[in-house]
């Protein structure tokens, strides 16, 4: 069985993001780029579907520009076995995502494919779902277990009230969750292999979809600052207060 | 045009998200509509027709929407969308599943997690874990939806007399398919509706010493939370997940407990309108939002707080 894994170079996550100072948008200049975590969690849970003899291959795809090729490299030292970098020199939306990566899987025709639940940068929460819908295929998001089954996956879906578990038939999409698994470290001996791996290189514009943005970024700004706190020196204190200056218990 | 609103419902109650997505969608127009898709669930089209200022219920009761699975509901969706200028859903685990895939079948970018309308086509959303809160401008012609709970007051459950319509399964997919689930049981209000919410982080230690907080939290009618540390940890379930890829909460107060306060957990909470931290290293970041910090050891202060409430 075939699995691609679709993953997105973001923000590192512990680079706290600061507006631009015309807040026209972000201010990535200079900060720590990094794989997606959720990604991360994709991909070792492809590789491990392969150490455990039910993949045969695992690709790592992205949609983006050529620095991209540095998470795609990740990938490979993580295991993944080949990858492809979809080209773009403007930043998606994850509706042109979605539909530059179905074209890439209808001719790779994998049996599932695997991806973060969401990008740490927009949190939008979109591509898996998008891509499902535009490849027909069944969908199982927020997964903290995957069993392949046959022609069909059993996943375990965190939700709100708690765990929920369906079947879908294959092919099919699964989003990753926190608790899926722990991704590993790459060692350096696959750093160094991953720099041989094949890592092909498509130009979006070759793909025949439409990439236009359907959204302005009208602007960016800092959220409204919380009013600096107190320290309180004891419980009796901390009490006294929430009773009788806050007001927020009884 | 109308605005849609999908309903989150257990096929015998609404959701209470649903009321707040109500209330984004009463900043877009006049004319709202709710969908109601499930199996023997007429209760929640009674209930939904009940609410204030709702002009239909479209109902559609078959046992293919018994768990509202994504692609039987997203074509379903779809099936009615013509009539439609808005479709909302909350952001919830449900609303995130369902959306983005009809929004790929209508062709159309999906505006995620708004806390702010600004016109019809214009919203606020926060981006990097709420570290930034982008305005965004709209330019496809259905604007699918997803609305943070948090950020929208709920609309009046009752006064309302809406007509409830029937209509057709449509584009019933076997994709997919329920097989079972852990609905975790409590008698304590849920996280995400609770005014007092209490949370505990790695600093607990142990899932057996979150008993400390559940102490507190039945004297104060809480609902009780944790860090993603706490949840990876093992202490608590999922569920009880508070920050950027968890639940949302924005209660009158918020007590952390054990919490450093990482950015992505801090996302989840701080619109809070009353912070508590507790925790005995005073450098923690959590501090930089509470309005009461106690630097302390969290196992010499739960109890005495439960004392003392």
């Amino acid at each position: 069985m075939k699995i691609v894994v679709p993953i997105k170079r973001v923000v590192d996550y512990n680079v706290k993001v600061r507006p631009l100072s015309d807040q026209s948008d972000v201010d990535l200049n200079n900060v720590k780029m990094a794989m997606n975590p959720f990604c991360e969690i994709a991909i070792e849970e492809a590789v491990r579907l392969k150490e455990s003899g039910t993949a045969t291959e695992v690709i790592a795809v992205t949609v983006g520009k050529s620095d991209s090729q540095e998470q795609l490299r990740t990938a490979l030292a993580l295991g993944a076995d080949r990858a492809i970098l979809i080209e773009s020199d403007s930043l998606l939306e994850p509706l042109a995502i979605a539909k530059a990566l179905s074209k890439v899987i209808k001719e790779e025709d994998p049996q599932l494919v695997i991806l973060g639940k969401q990008a740490i940068d927009g949190d939008n929460n979109q591509t898996g779902q998008m891509l499902a819908a535009i490849l027909s295929y069944g969908q199982a998001t927020f997964a903290s277990e995957v069993t392949i089954d046959g022609d069909s996956a059993s996943v375990t879906r965190e939700i709100d009230g708690g765990l929920q578990t369906i079947k879908v038939s294959l092919p099919a999409i699964i989003t990753t969750d926190l608790r899926l698994n722990e991704p590993r470290y790459a060692s350096l001996p696959n750093i160094m292999k991953a720099k041989k791996k094949e890592l092909d290189i498509k130009p979006i514009a070759d793909m025949g979809i439409d990439t236009a943005s359907r959204m302005e970024l009208l602007s960016v700004e800092l959220p409204p600052a919380r009013q600096e706190g107190i320290k309180v020196e004891s419980v009796a204190e901390l009490v006294d207060k929430l009773k009788n200056e806050a007001k927020v218990i009884s | 045009m109308s605005i849609l609103v999908l309903a989150e419902h257990d096929n015998s109650n609404l959701k209470p998200a649903t009321l707040n997505t109500i209330a984004a969608a009463n900043a877009l127009g006049s004319s709202v509509h709710v969908l109601v898709a499930g199996s023997s669930c007429q209760s929640v089209a009674d209930e939904s027709a009940a609410i204030d200022g709702i002009e239909k219920v479209l109902l559609a009761d078959d046992s293919a929407y018994e768990n509202q699975l994504a692609e039987s509901t997203a074509n379903l969706i779809q099936s009615v969308s013509a009539d439609f200028s808005h479709i909302l859903a909350p952001a919830t685990t449900f609303g995130k599943n369902v959306l983005p895939r009809l929004s790929a079948l209508l062709d159309v970018q999906q505006i995620s997690e708004i806390t702010e309308v600004v016109s019809e086509d214009t919203f606020k959303r926060p981006i990097y874990a709420g570290s930034c809160i982008a305005t965004v401008k709209s330019n496809d012609v259905i604007k699918v939806i997803t609305v943070r709970a948090t950020a929208f007051d709920p609309v009046n459950a009752s006064g309302g007399s809406a007509s409830i319509e029937s209509i057709d399964a449509d584009g019933i997919s076997d994709l997919s398919s329920f097989v079972g689930e852990e609905i975790a049981q409590s008698d304590r209000p849920e996280l995400t509706a609770a005014s007092i919410v209490i949370s505990g982080g790695r600093g607990m230690q142990s899932g057996d010493n979150f008993h400390l907080l559940e102490t507190i939290a039945d004297k104060l009618g809480a609902a009780v939370g944790a860090s993603r540390a706490a949840v990876d940890a093992g202490f608590v379930p999922n569920d009880y997940q508070v920050g950027q890829t968890g639940k949302i909460v924005a209660p009158d107060l918020y007590i952390a407990v054990g919490i450093s306060g990482a950015i992505q957990h801090l996302a989840g909470m701080k619109d809070s309108k009353v912070i508590v931290a507790i925790n005995k290293d005073e450098d923690a970041p959590i501090f930089q939002v509470a309005d009461y910090g106690l630097v302390a050891d969290l196992f010499n202060v739960l109890p005495e707080l439960s004392e003392q409430l």
